[in-house]
């Protein structure tokens, strides 16, 4: 895969990630109220748990590949100035990128 | 800006004047679609720490919920949850356009106000149980 999502592949990015999130996002908030999530053992093992620490890290993927076309998209409308619109991408891509790291980070952590 | 000939290539605008546009209901859930996006994308970085440490110790958790339950950060909470509502309920009708459902003006303009009286609705009760 090239690191350009342009065309019809950032077009089809934006929708797999969004299905892949809406799903997640039901499931998860889903569990978090049946379970009873409200102390912080109960919390942590659910989120260290083998099955639901991948489905959240691929969660966190697939909001960095949406957030970045869409943000990317609406930077390109509204803002002409060329370095001005670069260094806006460059911000909001390193941005994302480590929050990414980030997540990736915390979720790891939780399943030690 | 100001062009005689609106449909010729040359007076078309290269990028888009927010205050020339003049909004019917389905241009509302697009731009709302945005704005709400643009919210969560802004908020990630606070949503990731508070994960972070509500994760981390016990401390952290009983911090982390008693941040979520803060004045300003509890209204912030419920702006976020809104966007998440509107941004996934828009978001599955833009889905649904994609495969040609709703796609006639007088579907598309219902299930413009819909999703958004939906979205604001759920917010509401979701934000009372959760918040």
């Amino acid at each position: 895969m090239s690191w350009r999502a342009e065309g019809f592949r950032a077009w089809l990015w934006q929708r797999l990630t969004a299905v892949y999130m809406a799903l997640f996002i039901v499931w998860f908030a889903g569990a978090v109220m049946m379970k009873h999530l409200g102390n912080h053992d109960a919390w942590r093992e659910f989120v260290g748990d083998g099955r639901v620490a991948t489905a959240l890290a691929l969660f966190f993927a697939a909001l960095l590949l949406h957030a970045w076309v869409g943000v990317r998209d609406v930077i390109i409308d509204y803002v002409r100035p060329f370095y001005l619109r670069f260094s806006l991408l460059m911000v909001v891509g390193g941005a994302l990128l480590a929050t990414l790291l980030w997540a990736l980070r915390i979720i790891f952590m939780a399943t030690l | 800006m100001e062009s005689k000939n609106p449909g010729s290539k040359k007076s078309r605008p290269v990028y888009l004047d927010l205050r020339r546009i003049r909004l019917p209901v389905t241009g509302l859930v697009s731009i709302l679609h945005r704005i709400s996006g643009v919210l969560l994308f802004a908020s990630l970085p606070f949503v990731v720490y508070l994960f972070d440490l509500s994760l981390r110790s016990q401390q952290g958790f009983v911090q982390a919920a008693a941040l979520l339950h803060h004045g300003f950060v509890k209204l912030w909470a419920f702006l976020l949850l809104w966007a998440l509502l509107h941004h996934l309920v828009a978001g599955i009708r833009y889905l649904l356009i994609d495969f040609d459902i709703g796609v006639a003006l007088p579907v598309a303009r219902k299930s413009a106000r819909v999703s958004i009286v939906g979205a604001l609705v759920l917010a509401v009760l979701l934000g009372a149980i959760l918040l």
